[in-house]
């Protein structure tokens, strides 16, 4: 008996230390951007604004997390149109060792965006004169993402009937017009699944903006949050945890919204 | 409107499955055929190859007066109904049913307009507005209806459009389907593995086995003569009793009774060869007494159908069927008798119906 009433305190206060562990950091983001001259330690807030008076007076703070968006947005659009296509066609055509080339493009997709291929990823960029261009990045953005999203939507394709598609087949529908009025439809969740991932994927990534683009006004948040340091060398708390709130807060919020729309969940499987 | 025309039809599935084996069909304007056959006899496999979603090995498929068998499905002129119906799930009953218009590239008015008039008259105008998971299997069959109705095709093809259904409603479906397509006049071709259905319903009706077509026929003609021994027993809600018998001279020997020649099969027959002796246990007369030409035996089992009672006797080592009225049915275990009626009885020699 006491050796299960001792086992149990243990276990809670594993937990509780765990939680502690996880939680403290957010704690922090939460109430340092609202204390004057924060430190490392959280402490109840004295509710200044003067932080985000600082962030907003710092020339590329808030015009970085456009850049995200922009680069965000444009990649989740890519890769999902084309994702979508791409997983149709995989879905529903036969062909020999389909599976093998999926299971390639996921490996390879890996090394892509990896830090592997850095190197010959900027000469290429230099050579297409895509450096320091955001379009650029967004393409080699979804270059990374799209076989993963084609692996996870081609999932999500095989498990719809076939007879919704061959209904309109007969009625005498065109490919595309099976794609935007029968399965794009069908598959909506599994889209904003993608949309969601490739969004959050962006928003965090900072190796690749980091390396592609020099200028920092095209700079996204990611890589702005980099730079924020003291003269001193030090890291600035003041703009660095006012900036990381702003930072989450979009991700968060399309998280809320894009799971109340669909009402899917996003531990596990993606399939309904 | 427009007759369907198979020539030569085959269709070997990757992997070498051949589900259907030079098939020869004709299919008239306005005929509603019924295709029918057991599972896995290549009936799907021939109305998806009539529609174009499986493309042909060999043959051709004519409808009208074109050649189609290369064509897109699209372009065919025709309407499919799916043995789960296909409804899409995101559209509601306007909408899905105003689905082949929108393809012709109707105006949302114009379409929405016809949508109602064909739901009208199904009965479905208090539930256009519902998407097809809110809607019983019976009204869901309505809306795949209404929505090939409205496609004007030239002829319709139906995979089992009953089978999602309770054995009352389908009845009723039966019934108005049957009407529905008097009405339009569409040639339609509908897959049963139901043979009271294709029975019920069909102008005519081919009886398919193993990718062959083992007969075609008006119901009366496949009912009453079954051109082998596999339609014989696959057709009719009680099977047809098939005896091995021998001739002898002017009578049979079948069970170790003697019975005559049946009408169909008179003066064809060679003294002593081995025959099959076929006759639905609705063409038995039974009784407890001996009569001339009867097949005697034990009482084994008595099924109840309702208004008739089916009879199996024990005659030697083979069983014997006959429908008997109700009121009439013996106990079991005692001696009965059924005779054969002499001009529904049928001669096969081997598997195949031996007549004029
Ligand atoms: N896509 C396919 N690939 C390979 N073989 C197939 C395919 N579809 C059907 N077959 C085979 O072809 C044969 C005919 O199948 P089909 O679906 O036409 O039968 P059916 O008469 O419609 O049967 P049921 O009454 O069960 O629907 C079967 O042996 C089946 O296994
Ligand atoms: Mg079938």
């Amino acid at each position: 008996m006491t050796r299960f009433v001792l086992g149990r305190i243990g276990f809670y206060t594993l937990i509780a230390v765990l939680l502690a562990f996880f939680t403290i950091p957010l704690l922090w983001l939460a109430a340092a951007p609202f204390t004057s001259d924060p430190t490392y330690e959280v402490r109840v807030p004295d509710f200044t604004l003067d932080n985000f008076t600082a962030i907003l007076e710092h020339p590329y703070a808030l015009p970085s997390l456009l850049n995200s968006l922009v680069l965000a947005v444009g990649t989740a659009l890519l890769v999902v149109l084309f994702a979508a296509l791409a997983a149709y066609a995989l879905s529903r055509v036969r062909l020999p060792g389909r599976d093998a080339l999926l299971y390639a493009l996921l490996l390879l997709s890996s090394i892509i965006t990896g830090t592997a291929a850095m190197v010959p990823l900027f000469q290429l960029a230099v050579e297409l004169n895509l450096i320091d261009s955001q379009l650029g990045l967004i393409l080699i953005l979804s270059g990374g993402l799209l076989p993963a999203a084609i692996f996870m939507l081609k999932d999500f394709m095989d498990s719809t009937p076939k007879s919704y598609e061959e209904s309109a087949r007969v009625f005498g529908a065109s490919p595309l017009q099976i794609v935007r009025h029968v399965v794009v439809p069908l598959v909506r969740p599994g889209l904003a699944t993608i949309a969601v991932w490739a969004v959050a994927n962006v928003w965090g990534n900072f190796l690749m903006p980091y390396l592609l683009l020099s200028d920092v006004e095209k700079q996204p948040a990611a890589v702005i949050m980099y730079t924020l340091y003291t003269e001193g060398g030090q890291a600035n708390l003041t703009l660095l945890s006012t900036f990381g709130l702003l930072y989450s807060v979009p991700v968060v919020l399309m998280y809320l919204f894009v799971s109340k729309k669909y009402g899917f969940r996003f531990h596990g499987g993606i399939k309904r | 409107m427009a007759a369907i025309e198979l020539r030569g039809l085959t269709k070997v599935y990757p992997g070498g499955v051949k589900a259907l084996d030079s098939l020869d069909l004709a299919i008239p304007d306005g005929e509603f055929f019924a295709l029918l056959g057991p599972s896995g006899c290549g009936k799907t496999t021939l109305l998806r190859t009539i529609a174009g979603l499986e493309t042909a090995t060999g043959g051709a498929v004519v409808i009208g007066d074109r050649d189609v068998t290369g064509v897109q499905p699209g372009a065919r002129d025709i309407a499919m109904v799916f043995q789960d119906y296909a409804l899409f799930p995101h559209m509601d009953v306007t909408d899905n049913i105003a689905y082949p218009l929108r393809i012709k590239k109707v105006g949302k008015a114009d379409r929405q307009r016809k949508a109602l008039e064909v739901g009208t008259r199904l009965g479905l105008d208090q539930l256009m507005d519902r998407r097809p998971g809110q809607l019983s299997g019976g009204q869901q069959q309505r809306v795949a209806l209404a929505r090939v109705m409205a496609t004007q095709a030239k002829a319709f093809l139906f995979d089992e459009p009953l089978s999602n259904l309770d054995a009352r409603l389908r009845l009723e479906a039966r019934t108005f389907l049957k009407k529905l397509q008097r009405e339009l006049g569409v040639t339609t071709v509908f897959v049963t593995h139901d043979q009271a259905e294709a029975l019920a319903m069909a102008d005519r009706m081919a009886v398919m086995e193993a990718g062959h077509i083992r007969q075609i026929g008006t119901p009366a003609e496949v009912f009453q003569r079954p051109a082998n021994t596999f339609v014989a027993a696959f057709i009719g809600s009680t099977p047809m009793n098939l005896l091995d018998g021998t001739v002898r001279g002017d009578t049979l020997e079948v069970a170790g009774c003697k019975v005559p020649v049946p009408v169909s099969a008179e003066g064809l027959l060679v003294d002593g060869e081995r025959i099959v002796y076929g006759v639905r246990p609705e063409y038995n007369t039974y009784s407890a007494e001996p009569a001339e030409g009867s097949l005697g035996g034990k009482v084994a089992i008595v099924e109840n159908l309702g208004a008739s009672h089916l009879v199996t006797l024990e005659v030697g080592d083979v069983l014997v069927q006959a429908v008997v009225p109700e009121g009439d049915e013996p106990e079991l275990g005692v001696d009965g008798f059924a005779t054969p009626r002499r001009d529904r009885a049928l001669v096969y020699r081997d598997g195949e119906l031996v007549s004029a």
